[in-house]
């Protein structure tokens, strides 16, 4: 397991690397001189070409990379055009808003799609497996904005049951410790502004949560399928075991590669910033503070966002691959 | 003979497809004494996996269902016995190991967990007596470092070593049957008969009876006193096994024995049985092995024979005839 994680980590240095070169490729080929932009059209040749040099925009492109790099690995990750402060102070608490958010959808996702994949496998051409499958398609199907006015219309508007936009009330007075509410409030001991917080979470998050949970519930009922014919679940059954450990336990293990990685890949998607459900729910996630930052041309907290949205996606499927070696055990000697 | 414990009539075995039922076993009875070690043969598709898939109540359902007949452990009818009498008594009662040891053993458990949890499905054992009890279980099998195993994966394990490890988990609660569905088939020969030793072996020190599936005839030879013959789905002959090797009476086992290959024969063409067995259903009339039988008479086309003979029976208008 040990030298499966380190030959794992190393690989992911490449990937890294890989990763800032293209986000600096995108920014490059944007057409437009920095400079130009900076003094303004009527900016006289001499004061371009000197503005060109102080950036370091008058070195070759590699200088300017490893110059980039340098800046990344010290943590600066430049300034905002729109508000003239450095993004590295700015990122966090969005993206602390997106990770919550993220992940109370994908536990929602994980726990329903599981649950309703294994159900359809074990009860194959019931009516348990068509409805559990007719509702994944509809949910894979189903356009998020639609279903997120829908919850909004229905339990905000005419229930009145659940708040419909931010992530809390506006009177509150929550202390961002971490930015992550829910654990903010439980470290002060606010058990009602706890509640209060995961209230607001409740609709965006089931937004969030319909596609991943419909892709996750297909792709266990298919896993799960072909697992169940296996000889050694025909093996746990002449030892005595009974249907549901043999499922969820025998089967499920088996299983949860192909699980493993949809579960990866849609964190990842969400962790991304989940731009639609952000922007309905007025949450002020990565996906909201990117879509703001395009507005403005703010490009360098477009592209510190793009960097930082693809190091979350390399580092969820680190994590995936690293779990693939804790589930099966043969994964390691390949 | 000992007293019967697991008695098998007039079982009748249907898989429900789209194309209408198809009978795959029909009507098939036998019974295993205490202790006693009977072999079942016969060609791939004649009903064998089927018959013991039946008794251990573990037909893939729908489309298998035992459509007539009985099976008794212990006098107890277990043939539509409920899911959870059934539960009690695999594993503990009747324990089964099966024809593919390379992928029967769970790859994502360690042997140590899937052999103890065989023994603590029915015994209530602290922790401690259930691992010592599975390394002595892999002791009584034959394998070396039993403690170091309990902790390896079946990946790990030969083909052979995996064979032992189902072996010690199927006797891992002291059953009165065990059915071994072709143990050795996906093994070399070396360890085949290694395999087979051990199954002698657990036989004379538990007094276990066996009940050995296979479709050789060399397997048979070697361990049973008595074997059943099948056919389409029915018994076709049933003896002691000296009586069927030396004077078989049922055409299709005489071919069964010929086909054994001879080292000695200086014939350039193995002998076969011509045909195939038939899909089950597909003769509806006469001897099911009338198509194949060199030695067929008018009658055979037409009507069925009936399984007679005291200790040696058949199915056969041959030796009804003589009689």
């Amino acid at each position: 397991m040990l030298s499966y994680s380190i030959k794992r980590v190393l690989m992911l240095i490449p990937v890294l690397l890989g990763m800032t070169l293209i986000v600096f490729a995108i920014i490059h080929a944007i057409p437009g001189n920095p400079a130009l932009t900076i003094l303004g059209t009527k900016a006289t040749p001499e004061a371009i070409q000197n503005l060109n040099r102080s950036l370091g925009l008058d070195q070759p492109w590699y200088i300017q990379y490893f110059t980039y790099l340098k800046h990344i690995l010290s943590g600066d990750l430049g300034t905002s055009i729109q508000t003239n402060t450095p993004i590295a102070n700015q990122i966090w608490p969005h993206l602390a808003a997106t990770i919550e958010l993220s992940f109370v959808a994908m536990i929602i996702a994980v726990v329903v799609g599981i649950n309703a994949g294994i159900i359809s496998a074990w009860k194959k051409n019931s009516v348990l497996d068509y409805t559990a499958m007719i509702v994944a398609l509809i949910g894979v199907s189903m356009p998020i904005f639609w279903l997120g006015l829908l919850e909004q219309w229905a339990f905000s508007v005419k229930l009145n049951w659940l708040p419909s936009i931010g992530r809390m009330d506006i009177i509150s007075n929550v202390q961002p410790i971490t930015n992550l509410y829910l654990i903010d409030t439980l470290l002060e001991g606010q058990l009602d502004q706890f509640w209060m917080v995961l209230r607001h979470l409740i609709l965006p998050s089931i937004a969030l949560a319909t596609i991943p949970t419909a892709i996750i519930a297909r792709m266990t009922r298919s896993s799960m399928l072909e697992v169940l014919k296996s000889d050694y679940i025909r093996t746990a059954k002449a030892k005595g075991q009974r249907m549901f450990w043999i499922v969820y336990k025998y089967a499920l293990k088996n299983a949860f590669i192909p699980i493993l990685t949809v579960i990866g890949l849609q964190t990842g998607l969400l962790l991304g910033g989940a731009i639609l459900t952000e922007t309905i729910f007025g949450w002020p996630g990565i996906g909201l503070y990117i879509y703001n930052a395009i507005q403005y041309r703010d490009y360098p907290v477009i592209q510190s966002g793009i960097l930082v949205i693809a190091f979350i996606f390399v580092m969820v499927n680190f994590i995936v691959d690293l779990l693939y070696g804790l589930i099966d055990p043969r994964i390691k000697y390949r | 003979m000992n007293q019967s414990i697991l008695e098998v009539k007039g079982l009748k075995t249907s898989f429900f497809t789209d194309d209408g039922e198809v009978p795959a076993v029909d009507g098939v009875d036998f019974s295993v004494g205490e202790g006693e070690i009977l072999g079942i043969v016969g060609e791939s598709g004649c009903g064998k996996s089927v018959t013991s898939l039946s008794i251990m109540g573990l037909l893939p359902s729908p489309p298998g269902k035992i459509v007539g007949g009985s099976i008794s452990f212990k006098g107890e009818d277990i043939s539509h016995a409920k899911e959870s009498r059934m539960r009690k008594l695999r594993g503990n009662d009747i324990a089964m190991i099966f024809q593919e040891p390379m992928t029967s053993l769970n790859p994502v458990f360690t042997i140590g967990d899937q052999l103890m949890e065989a023994i603590r499905l029915h015994n209530r054992l602290p922790k401690k007596e259930l691992a010592a009890r599975a390394a002595e279980l892999l002791k009584m099998v034959g394998l070396p470092r039993a403690k170091e195993l309990l902790k390896e994966y079946p990946h790990e394990l030969s083909g052979g070593m995996r064979q032992r490890v189902m072996i010690a988990m199927a006797m891992s609660c002291n059953p009165k049957v065990l059915i071994a569905d072709e143990p050795t088939t996906a093994l070399d020969v070396t360890i085949q008969a290694q395999i087979l030793d051990l199954m002698l072996k657990l036989n004379r020190e538990t007094h276990t009876a066996i009940i050995l599936i296979t479709h050789d005839l060399g397997v048979v030879a070697q361990v049973c006193k008595r074997v059943v013959v099948m056919y389409a789905g029915k018994v076709v002959e049933e003896g002691d096994v000296k009586d069927i090797f030396n004077h078989p009476k049922h055409p299709y086992t005489e071919g069964l024995i010929r086909s054994i290959p001879d080292l000695h024969s200086k014939k350039d063409k193995l002998y076969t049985i011509k045909g195939s067995v038939p899909r089950p259903g597909s003769i509806e009339k006469g001897c099911l092995f009338a198509p194949r039988c060199e030695y067929v008479m008018d009658k055979c086309r037409t009507d069925s024979p009936e399984l007679v003979g005291d200790s040696h029976k058949s199915r056969c208008f041959l030796h009804q005839v003589q009689e």
